[in-house]
């Protein structure tokens, strides 16, 4: 069998990266959420954000297991199938991984068993510091692994050691490689994206109990939290987004015009729908707002933008991917900033927020469009810089390992789409438990819904599977059924052993 | 100082830390199905659930360290070991899955389905552990490109394979010792047996492992010549092991788990020993050898990552100190519990 290895050590890095990256931006964006709603705890003593820390560390608990678990796999995979990208770049792109290693990943997991095991072992200002630490820690761990990406994007702070296979890219100055002209950027728009995945995480789940009457006051109160939060967010993030743009307009002219289907150079349109024509090398059915990139890129309308013309063929990006998820990204952000304004309004002016129930059902569903949004943003920034793995300096196609055949390949990229199916079915199946489970109350023992193996697989088998949110509704209703017909199962008592971590 | 032997000497620690914490909730997994109870096991997988997360980190620095420090080695290595890598993600992950599944639904056939997953997924991660050792102390096919040229099944020989089994004795003696510390009752007196018969199969497996490799592999204890000191790590080696029966006896749990620990920290030492100064050793020809040197980043980079490890490393003492003082003492099931 001919296999292209360059394809299949793509489309593997793809497949793992883009599943791990579901886990992480929600275990940054909730974890900020989180110190906020202990830290009003301690200061208030209002039981109603200690059920809120509570109730959303189990979801976040969650969410970080399989975050670890699937991160294991990109530290080994720069090894396994990027080998010789790994000695290319390991004097620098390494020290930020081990960085990551021991300043990030020590402080979160250490913590974290506190966080969820520790509610009755410590006391509460000490939980509350662990909670603290997460955060900062899966902060931190963005800060390493972006610093490491930016550096790949716009390198700088090195030379270049040896000649043809044997060259190494070498460290001259840490200081310039952690401030590389993309880093900064970068690392605060993947961490607003992050915050507003956490705030419409947290809109979703409790706008569902609003729609359905359950645990009302903490629901409103909590969607409150998070509105405010994804409204400051959302805003935020469209700024830090123009200036990303710009930076990449100087250092990665070639991305850009990607982004935009910019193929000659000229006027530049800002593309509000559009097909690209990668044969041809142009728009079709463009609908674009003349002049609107120059003056993004340039404050002005008439100026040129790079397009992709100017570079050789061999070195240029592919369109089609970079420009539809750029634009799926940008069209969530756009959307994020209406929503969530618009309930502020309705929340603060008008008083009648929770009443909108078409809104709260968006609200159930947006949260999608906000993962969508971080998957489709890292694809752009990373397809947009083929045909590079290290910008200007280290062809994709050149970093693969030369010891592993597609076969090799193949054959993990299959284990690997078995197991993640697995473990795609258990973060649903989980997080969905604990959500119909709801906030626990503090004075009374928690009330206890039945499970059974039925609904498991009724859930696990559902069509609509990939989303919790679509799941949801229907579970509530099974459930409910369930519980009328069998209230034996709604032994309090059964919490100990049915709510398990 | 030579920074290249600093940090030869820093990622056998991590190693170390990594084998002697995750070694004992690998443990835990390989005895897992011995017991036959549903609350047993539930002790058992809240033994360690706690800490499991915490200990694979060291795998993940030990991995971070080797690829900033030593470059060629982690890209020869680990696209060498591609398979045997892959199989090992694979079980690592299925454990944490099997942790967070099983104690989701009662039915018995469900609890069984994850509790034979991590039993599997334990061994076989611990198994994978030993082969890469133990290929690593045989030498692989390296060529002057640096590059592996051989195949995965060639990585299946019978040595690696015998290393493979030490290493799942060794962490089934170190986890039934753990087990012993966090039971009760009439759990802890058959936890108490396990110890004497994980015990034994280690014993049997050690001393076969120990003459095998000096007689196949006598370059092992070539450089005790110019370090006579490291023949300390061979006693400590033999001291410990023969106190981890010591203390059983005595009813001095902690006393074993620490002998049990500080053998497997002399069993990586003894394994750097044996390496030093190669990191991965070619069995065509042993010019081709990755060495501490050959491999290794710029200085520039050796003196960065040293400050990180200076900074960082008593940081990471402090919270594992910390975490492992908040779950001491004896396994409670709770309503935070699996």
């Amino acid at each position: 069998m001919d296999l292209d290895v360059t394809l299949l050590a793509r489309l593997q890095f793809a497949l793992t990266i883009m599943f791990h990256y579901l886990f992480p931006p929600l275990s940054i964006g909730l974890g900020t959420l989180l110190v906020f709603m202990e830290g009003m705890y301690l200061r208030t003593k209002d039981t109603q954000y200690e059920q809120m820390a509570r109730f959303f560390t189990k979801l976040f608990a969650v969410n970080f297991a399989l975050g670890v678990a699937t991160g294991i796999v990109m530290e080994f995979q720069f090894g396994t199938n990027w080998a010789t990208y790994s000695r290319f770049v390991g004097d620098i792109f390494g020290s930020a991984l081990a960085a990551e290693g021991i300043f990030a990943f020590f402080l979160e997991s250490g913590f974290l068993a506190v966080l969820v095991f520790g509610w009755d072992k410590v006391s509460p200002r000490m939980h509350f510091f662990s909670t603290l630490m997460v955060a900062l820690g899966s902060i931190f761990s963005a800060v390493w692994i972006v610093i490491a990406n930016s550096w790949q994007q716009t390198p700088v702070g090195f030379h270049i050691v040896g000649e043809g296979v044997l060259a190494r890219a070498e460290i001259t100055d840490f200081w310039a490689v952690v401030f590389n002209p993309s880093s900064m950027h970068r690392l605060n728009h993947t961490i607003l994206g992050a915050y507003v995945l956490g705030a419409f995480f947290v809109m979703s789940i409790t706008a569902f109990y609003i729609l359905k009457k359950r645990h009302e006051e903490f629901a409103k109160k909590a969607f409150t939290i998070a509105l405010v939060f994804g409204a400051v967010t959302s805003i935020l993030i469209a700024v830090s987004g123009h200036f990303n743009a710009r930076m990449v307009a100087t250092y990665q002219p070639a991305k850009l015009a990607s982004f935009e289907g910019h193929y000659k150079t000229g006027r530049g349109d800002f593309h509000i729908f559009g097909i690209p024509n990668e044969r041809e090398e142009r728009m079709d059915y463009a609908v674009a707002v003349p002049g609107l990139l120059s003056f993004l890129v340039h404050d002005n309308f008439t100026e040129p933008v790079t397009g992709l013309d100017k570079f050789p063929k061999e070195d240029r990006p592919p369109v089609s991917i970079p420009f539809y998820s750029f634009h799926l990204m940008i069209g969530f952000g756009v959307f994020a900033i209406f929503i969530t304004l618009y309930a502020l309004y309705l929340r603060f002016w008008r008083n009648n927020l929770f009443g909108k129930r078409w809104l709260m059902w968006v609200f159930v569903f947006a949260v999608l469009g906000a993962y969508m949004a971080n998957q489709t943003g890292w694809t752009a920034a990373e397809v947009g810089r083929q045909p590079w793995v290290v910008y200007g300096l280290l062809r994709t196609s050149e970093g693969i390992s030369k010891a592993v055949v597609g076969e090799q390949i193949l054959a993990s990229i299959i284990m690997f789409g078995f197991v993640y199916l697995l473990l795609f079915a258990v973060w649903v199946f989980v997080m969905n438990s604990k959500i119909q489970h709801g906030p626990d109350s503090i004075e009374m023992p928690a009330e206890t819904s039945g499970e059974n193996l039925l609904e498991a697989a009724a859930r696990l088998a559902n069509p609509s599977g990939p989303s919790m949110s679509l799941a949801k509704q229907e579970d509530v209703e099974t459930q409910l059924v369930h519980e009328s017909i069998s209230p034996k199962f709604q032994a309090p008592q059964k919490r100990e052993t049915e709510e398990g971590k | 100082m030579d920074l290249h032997i600093v940090w030869f000497g820093i990622i056998g620690i991590l190693l170390a830390g990594y084998a002697v914490l995750d070694g004992f909730d690998l443990g835990v997994g390989i005895l897992h199905l011995f017991s036959k109870s549903d609350l047993d096991r539930r002790i058992f997988m809240n033994s360690i659930g706690p800490l499991w997360d915490g200990n694979e980190v060291w795998l993940v620095v030990f991995g971070g360290a080797l690829f900033a420090t030593m470059p060629e080695a982690y890209a020869t290595a680990f696209s060498a070991y591609y398979i045997p890598f892959m199989l090992l993600l694979c079980a690592l992950i299925f454990r944490a899955v099997s942790m967070e599944f099983r104690s989701k639904n009662e039915r018995r056939w469900w609890r069984v389905m994850w509790d034979f997953g991590f039993f599997a997924a334990s061994a076989l991660a611990t198994f994978l552990f030993g082969v890469a050792v133990g290929n690593s102390l045989q030498g692989i096919p390296i060529g002057a490109d640096k590059e592996f040229a051989g195949t995965t099944l060639g990585l299946l020989r019978p040595y690696p394979i015998l290393v493979g089994l030490l290493a799942v004795a060794l962490f089934a003696m170190h986890g039934s010792i753990y087990l012993y510390l966090k039971t009760e009752g009439g759990l802890q007196q058959r936890v108490k047996h396990w110890m004497w018969t994980t015990f034994g199969i280690f014993m049997t497996v050690y001393v076969l492992t120990t003459i095998v490799t000096l007689v196949r592999f006598p370059h092992v204890v070539r450089n005790f010549e110019t370090m006579p000191a490291a023949w300390l790590a061979v006693v400590l080696n033999v001291l410990m092991v023969a106190n981890i029966p010591r203390a059983i006896y005595k009813e001095k749990p902690f006393y074993a788990f620490v002998s049990s620990s500080l053998t497997i920290c002399a069993l990586i030492f003894l394994f750097g020993m044996a390496l030093f100064p190669n990191l991965i050793v070619s069995s065509i020809n042993p010019e081709y050898s990755l060495t501490i040197y050959n491999a290794a980043s710029s200085q520039k980079t050796l003196r960065i990552a040293l400050l990180m490890a200076i900074i960082g490393m008593p940081l990471v003492l402090t919270y594992t100190a910390i975490v492992y003082w908040v779950f001491r003492g004896k396994v409670e099931i709770g309503k935070f519990s699996y």
